[in-house]
C-alpha cells in the first residue's frame, strides 16, 4: 500500500508528517511512500532529501489523495480535505473528535477510516505513538525560550564585575508532559523553578527535574491521579481557593510564570488571575500554553503576544512545536511510523485495521462508514499501580524478639533432631543379638556421616559440579570391594568383580580428571 | 582383613578424602584439595592390592589402566555444557558395580556355606571372612547385601535415565507409566517381600527379582522426573551411589568403603536438600514428580512483551555502569558462554561493573553455571551468589537475562496463587533496565507465566541466545 503526505494547510502549519527518515522506516514496514511537493520545505526537508529517502513526489494534493491508500497529516483536515478521502482511505492525523462533529460526519459518509492521533490512549505500550505527548514535550521547552526572548534578564544568577546579578524565578503551573519539559529546559538554563499542580503524586518528579514543588497548605483526601489515567481533575472549591491565595502569595517574587494547565474535555481552568498578574513586576513574562482552550490567565489572547499596563508580557501563542518545526516533524513522523507499525504486524505494508486492540480502537473514530468515537475504555486500566501498603519499620525491640524465637526455633529443631538420631541409634543397639562387628562399622558409619555433614555444609556454592565430580570419583572406592573379591571364589565371582574393576577405574580417572580440569578454569580476575 | 598395614592405609585415606571434600571450601584451595582424594584413592587401592586375600592383582592393574584410559579420554574430550549427562552417567557406572560387587557377595556366601558343610576351607580373604561368622552375622551380611544391590540397582537405571533426559536421549518431559507412583510403591513391597524370601530361603531368586524390582524403580522414578528438576534428581542420585558403597562396606566389612559411602551419600542429600530449598519444593513433590496443583487463579499478567533490537541493547549497555548478567539453562543450550564472557571483557575494558548473579538451580547440576562461566574464563569473583547480589539490584543500570525464565519469575513473590509461589528468585526485575534473551514468546520449564516479560523496564531479546550475543558483540567494541 502507498502511504503520503500532503502540505500543511493551515496557516503558519509549519510541520509535516513524514520526513526522509520516518519514509525510510516505513518503506521497511512494506509501505511506498509519497510526498506533495514542498510538504517538508517550511520544516527544513526538501524535496531533494526526500527523493534520496525513496520517497515519490507528487505535484498535487488531489493526485496525492487520489494515488495514496494512507494519508498522514499533522493538522486537523478541513473540509476540502476529507472531500477528497474514499472508501477504504485511511487518515492518520489530529483531529479533535471531540469539537469536529461535522468532520466526523463527513469521513463517515466518505466512508473512509480516521485514526486521530490525540485519541491514542495512554497506556505503557502506546507511549510511542502518543502524539500529544511527544508535541507537549516540545511546546514545554519552546515555552521556557519563548519566554526567555521575552524576559530582559538572565535565567541564572551570575556576580560579575559589572555587579550582581539575580536568577530568575520562573513558576510552571501543571507538571504533565509540558509542564516537565518547561521544568527541565529552565533548571537547565539557571532558573530557580518553582512548580505547582494539582496531584501531589508528581511532586517527586518534579523534584527529579530539578524544581521546588509548591505545597498548599490543604487538608484534604487528594483523588489519586492515577484514577483517572494519569490527566488531572476537575478541584473541590476548597481547594481552588487554596491554591490560588498560595499563587497570590507568591505572585511577586516570579519573574516567569508557564501556565500549563489542562482538564480534558473542558475549558482550561483560569488558574492566574488579573490581580496576580497585577502584583508581577513589570518586565515579567507569562508564558499560557494552555491560550488554544481558553488559557490558564485572565487576560491571555490566543495566537497573541500581548503586553498589560504594569509591563507584563502575557505570550498566549498556540504553535509552540510548529515554531520547532525540523524537531516536532520528526517526532511526530516517528509517532506516525509507531502507529503504522502496530496496524501492519506482518510487516507486509498492508494494514490490518484491527479493532479488537485497545490502542487502534481508542483512536480510530470513523471505521467502515460508522462513528466509532467516543472509544470504548481501554481493557488495560492502570498507569501507575496503587501504591502499597507500606512494610511497618520493626522496632529495635521486635527484632530482638524475633531473633530470640528464631535462635529458641533453631535450638528446638537442632534437639528435635539429634533425640531422633540417637534414638535410632538405640534403637539399632537394642535388636537383639545384634553382633558386636557390626556395631564397630556401625559407629564407623554414623560419624562418617556426621563428618561429610559438617564437611559438605562449607562447600561453596560455586563449586557445587566440582564436588558431585569428585565424590563420583571417590564413590568409586566401590572398587575395593570387587578388588578383594576377584581372587575368590568361582568364575562368575571373578568375571563379575573384573567388570566392576573396570568400571571403577573409568570412573576414579575419569572423575579426578574432570574435576581438576574444571578447577584449573577457576580464575580470579 | 587382619593386616594392620592395610587398616592403617585405610585410615589415612579416610582422611584425606575428608579433606579432600572440605577443601572444596574455596576455589584455591579445592585444587589443593582434589590432589588430597587422587592419593587417597591409589593409597587405598595400592594397600588392598598389597594386602591379604587380593588375588588376581595382575589383572586388577590392567583392568584399572583400561578403565583409566577410557577415563582420561572422557574426562578430557567432554565439553562443560555436558557436564551433567557425565556426572549422570559416571553414577550409573558406581551403582552397577555396587550391584555386581553385591551378588558376588551373595555367590561367595554360598560357596562358603557349601564349603562348610563339606569341613572344606575355603581361600580368599573375603571368603575366609565370611567363613568365620556367626549364622546371626550370615543373615545381617545377607540384608546388608540385599540392601547394597537394591541401592546399586536403582541408581544404575535412575542414572542411565538421567544421562538420557540430559543428553536429549529420552525425553526430558515428566512421563509415567498409567498406575503412576502405585507402581513405583508395589515395586518396593515386591523387593520387600523379596528380601524376606530371600532370608529365609537363601535362594539366588528373590534376589534376582529384587534386583529386577529396584531397576524398574530406578527407571520409573527418574521418567517421571522433569528437565529442570534434575539438579535435584542428579544429586539425589550421587547420595544414592555413596550409600550404595556403604551398604556393601558392611556387608564387606570394610571399614573405608563405609565412611566413604557415607561421606558421598551425605553430601549427596546435602546439595539435594540445598536444590530443593532454593525451588521452594520439599524433596518429596520432587520426587513425586511434576509441579504441584495451584492454590487459585494465576494473576491476570497485563501488558505485552515489547521486543528490542541489538542496536537498542547496546545503546543500553554502553549507558550503564552496572549491569548484571543472570545466566540460565539456555545459555547452556546455546553454549553462548563464550560469546557472554566475551561481552563481560569488552564492558570491563570500558570500566563498566559487569556482575553475574546465579540461582542455585540455574542449569542442570548444582553449580552447573559457575563451570560454564569459569571455562569461558570468566573470573569467580564477579559470579555472585543469589543472596549477595539480589540487594543490589536496584541500584543496577542493566540486567540481562540469558535463557533463565522461573528463576527471575516475580510471581514467586508477587502472586500467592502462582505454583513456585514463596520460590527464592533473582529480583532482577528492580533493575532499571531488564533484557531478556530467549528464543520465543514460551513459558518456562514450569510452564507458567513470567510477568517479568510484561513489566515496563522489561525488553524482549528474542532470538538464539548465541546468535543473539553475536549480533550485540558487533555492536560493542
Amino acid at each position: 500500500m502507498k502511504i503520503g503526505t500532503p502540505k500543511e494547510v493551515f496557516e503558519g502549519e509549519a510541520r509535516v508528517a513524514m520526513t526522509p527518515d520516518s519514509a525510510r522506516q516505513l518503506q521497511k514496514l512494506g509501505y511506498e511512500c509519497a510526498i506533495e511537493t514542498g510538504a517538508g520545505a517550511a520544516a527544513g526537508f526538501s524535496d531533494e532529501t526526500y527523493k534520496e529517502a525513496g520517497v515519490e513526489i507528487i505535484k498535487t494534493p488531489a493526485a496525492l489523495y487520489k494515488d495514496v491508500d494512507i494519508v498522514a497529516k499533522v493538522r486537523q483536515p478541513n473540509a476540502t480535505e476529507l472531500k477528497r478521502l474514499s472508501q477504504g482511505k485511511t487518515l492518520i492525523s489530529f483531529f479533535n473528535p471531540a469539537g469536529n462533529e461535522e468532520g466526523m460526519e463527513l469521513a463517515k459518509t466518505k466512508k473512509a477510516n480516521v485514526i486521530a492521533m490525540e485519541m491514542v490512549p495512554r497506556i505503557s505500550r502506546a507511549q510511542k505513538m502518543d502524539a500529544l505527548s511527544s508535541m507537549a514535550n516540545i511546546a514545554g521547552y519552546r515555552a521556557v525560550i519563548e519566554a526567555g526572548n521575552n524576559y530582559g534578564r538572565f535565567f541564572t544568577g551570575q556576580i560579575t564585575a559589572a555587579g550582581k546579578v539575580p536568577p530568575a524565578k520562573v513558576l510552571v503551573v501543571g507538571a504533565g508532559v509540558a509542564g516537565l519539559a518547561a521544568i527541565g529546559a529552565s533548571t537547565s538554563l539557571g532558573a530557580i523553578t518553582y512548580a505547582f499542580d494539582v496531584r501531589p503524586e508528581v511532586a517527586e518528579q518534579v523534584q527529579s527535574m530539578g524544581a521546588e514543588f509548591v505545597y498548599l497548605d490543604f487538608e484534604e483526601e487528594q483523588q489519586d491521579g492515577a484514577a483517572t489515567g494519569g490527566y488531572a481533575s476537575v478541584q473541590s472549591e476548597e481547594f481552588r481557593n487554596a491554591q490560588l491565595a498560595k499563587f497570590r502569595e507568591i505572585a511577586p517574587d516570579i519573574d516567569i510564570v508557564i501556565t500549563t494547565a489542562l482538564i480534558p474535555n473542558r475549558p482550561a481552568p483560569k488558574l492566574w488571575l488579573e490581580d496576580m498578574v497585577a502584583a508581577m513586576k513589570p518586565g515579567s513574562v507569562i508564558v499560557d500554553l494552555a491560550a488554544e482552550r481558553g488559557g490558564n490567565v485572565e487576560g491571555t489572547v490566543a495566537d497573541e503576544k500581548i503586553v498589560t499596563e504594569n509591563g507584563v508580557t502575557i505570550i498566549g501563542y498556540t504553535d509552540f512545536p510548529s515554531r520547532m518545526a525540523a524537531q516536532s516533524s520528526m517526532l511526530y513522523a516517528t509517532n506516525i511510523r509507531h502507529m503504522m507499525a502496530d496496524l501492519t504486524p506482518e510487516k507486509d505494508g498492508q494494514i490490518n485495521h484491527d479493532m479488537e486492540d485497545d490502542v487502534i480502537r481508542g483512536a480510530t473514530v470513523t471505521y467502515d462508514g460508522e462513528i466509532t468515537f467516543p472509544p470504548p475504555p481501554p481493557k488495560v486500566q492502570a498507569i501507575a499501580a496503587k501504591p502499597k501498603a507500606e512494610v511497618k519499620e520493626l522496632t529495635p525491640e521486635e527484632k530482638k524478639a524475633a531473633e530470640a524465637a528464631a535462635f529458641k526455633a533453631e535450638t528446638r529443631q537442632q534437639v528435635i533432631l539429634l533425640a531422633a538420631g540417637a534414638a535410632l541409634i538405640l534403637g539399632v543397639g537394642l535388636i537383639p543379638n545384634m553382633p558386636a562387628s557390626f556395631m564397630q562399622h556401625f559407629i564407623v558409619f554414623v560419624l562418617s556421616v556426621f563428618i561429610g555433614f559438617q564437611v559438605i555444609w562449607n562447600v561453596a556454592h560455586s563449586l557445587h559440579t566440582p564436588l558431585m565430580a569428585v565424590t563420583n570419583a571417590i564413590s568409586s572406592i566401590i572398587i575395593l570391594g570387587a578388588l578383594i573379591q576377584i581372587g575368590s571364589g568361582g568364575f562368575l565371582v571373578v568375571v563379575l568383580a573384573a567388570l566392576s574393576v573396570f568400571m571403577a577405574g573409568i570412573n576414579i580417572f575419569g572423575g579426578f580428571l574432570v574435576t581438576r580440569r574444571m578447577l584449573a578454569m577457576f580464575q580470579k580476575s | 582383613m587382619e593386616n594392620a598395614f592395610t587398616i592403617a592405609a585405610y585410615v589415612v585415606a579416610g582422611v584425606l578424602f575428608i579433606l579432600s571434600l572440605g577443601g572444596l571450601s574455596g576455589q584455591e584451595s579445592a585444587k589443593r584439595a582434589v590432589w588430597y582424594g587422587i592419593v587417597g584413592m591409589a593409597l587405598a587401592v595400592f594397600a588392598t592390592l598389597v594386602g591379604p586375600g587380593a588375588g588376581l592383582w595382575l589383572l586388577s592393574l590392567v583392568l584399572i589402566a583400561a578403565g583409566g584410559i577410557i577415563g582420561y579420554y572422557v574426562a578430557m574430550r567432554v565439553q562443560m555444557t555436558e557436564m551433567p549427562q557425565l556426572v549422570a552417567a559416571m553414577h550409573s557406572l558406581v551403582g552397577l558395580a555396587a550391584v555386581f560387587v553385591g551378588f558376588n557377595a551373595e555367590m561367595t556366601i554360598n560357596l562358603v556355606e557349601a564349603a562348610k558343610a563339606a569341613g572344606d576351607t575355603v581361600e580368599g580373604a573375603f571368603a575366609q571372612l565370611v567363613y568365620k561368622k556367626q549364622p546371626i552375622e550370615i543373615s545381617i551380611l545377607k540384608v546388608e547385601l540385599a540392601l547394597g544391590i537394591w541401592i546399586g540397582a536403582v541408581t544404575f537405571t535412575g542414572s542411565v535415565i538421567a544421562y538420557g533426559k540430559l543428553a536429549g536421549k529420552v525425553t526430558s518431559a515428566a512421563t509415567k507409566l498409567p498406575g503412576g507412583h502405585a507402581l513405583n510403591a508395589a515395586a518396593a513391597l515386591l523387593s520387600l517381600v523379596c528380601l524376606v524370601w530371600y532370608l529365609s530361603s537363601g535362594a539366588m531368586i528373590p534376589l534376582l527379582i529384587l534386583t529386577l524390582a529396584a531397576l524398574f524403580i530406578g527407571y520409573h522414578l527418574i521418567m517421571g522426573i522433569g528437565g529442570a528438576d534434575m539438579p535435584v534428581v542428579v544429586s539425589m542420585l550421587n547420595s544414592y551411589s555413596g550409600w550404595a558403597a556403604a551398604a556393601i562396606g558392611f556387608s564387606l566389612g570394610n571399614d573405608l568403603l563405609i565412611v566413604v559411602g557415607a561421606l558421598v551419600g551425605s553430601s549427596g542429600a546435602i546439595l539435594s536438600y540445598i536444590m530443593c530449598k532454593a525451588m521452594n519444593r520439599s524433596f518429596i513433590s520432587v520426587i513425586l514428580g511434576g509441579f504441584g496443583g495451584t492454590a487459585g487463579p494465576a494473576m491476570e499478567v497485563e501488558g505485552e512483551q515489547i521486543a528490542i533490537e541489538a542496536d537498542g541493547v547496546a545503546t543500553a549497555l554502553d549507558e550503564a555502569d552496572s549491569i548484571v548478567i543472570i545466566p540460565g539453562y539456555g545459555m547452556a543450550v546455546a553454549q553462548a558462554q563464550q560469546n557472554v564472557a566475551e561481552l563481560t571483557r569488552r564492558l570491563r575494558a570500558k570500566g563498566k561493573e559487569v556482575r553475574f548473579a546465579i540461582h542455585p538451580v540455574a542449569g542442570r547440576l548444582p553449580g552447573h553455571m559457575n563451570v560454564l562461566l569459569a571455562e569461558a574464563k570468566v573470573p569467580y569473583d564477579i559470579v555472585l551468589e543469589m543472596d549477595e547480589i539480589n540487594d543490589d539490584f536496584p541500584d543496577t543500570d542493566v540486567a540481562i537475562v540469558i535463557g533463565s525464565n522461573d528463576i527471575v519469575n516475580p510471581a514467586a513473590q508477587e502472586d500467592p496463587n502462582s505454583p513456585i509461589a514463596g520460590m527464592p528468585v533473582l529480583e532482577c526485575w528492580k533493575a532499571k533496565q531488564v533484557f531478556v534473551s530467549k528464543r520465543g514468546q514460551g513459558t518456562g520449564y514450569s510452564g507458567i507465566e513470567n510477568p517479568l516479560f510484561f513489566k515496563e523496564n522489561t525488553r524482549m531479546f528474542y532470538g538464539d541466545a548465541k546468535a543473539s550475543l553475536d549480533k550485540l558483540l558487533t555492536m560493542i567494541d
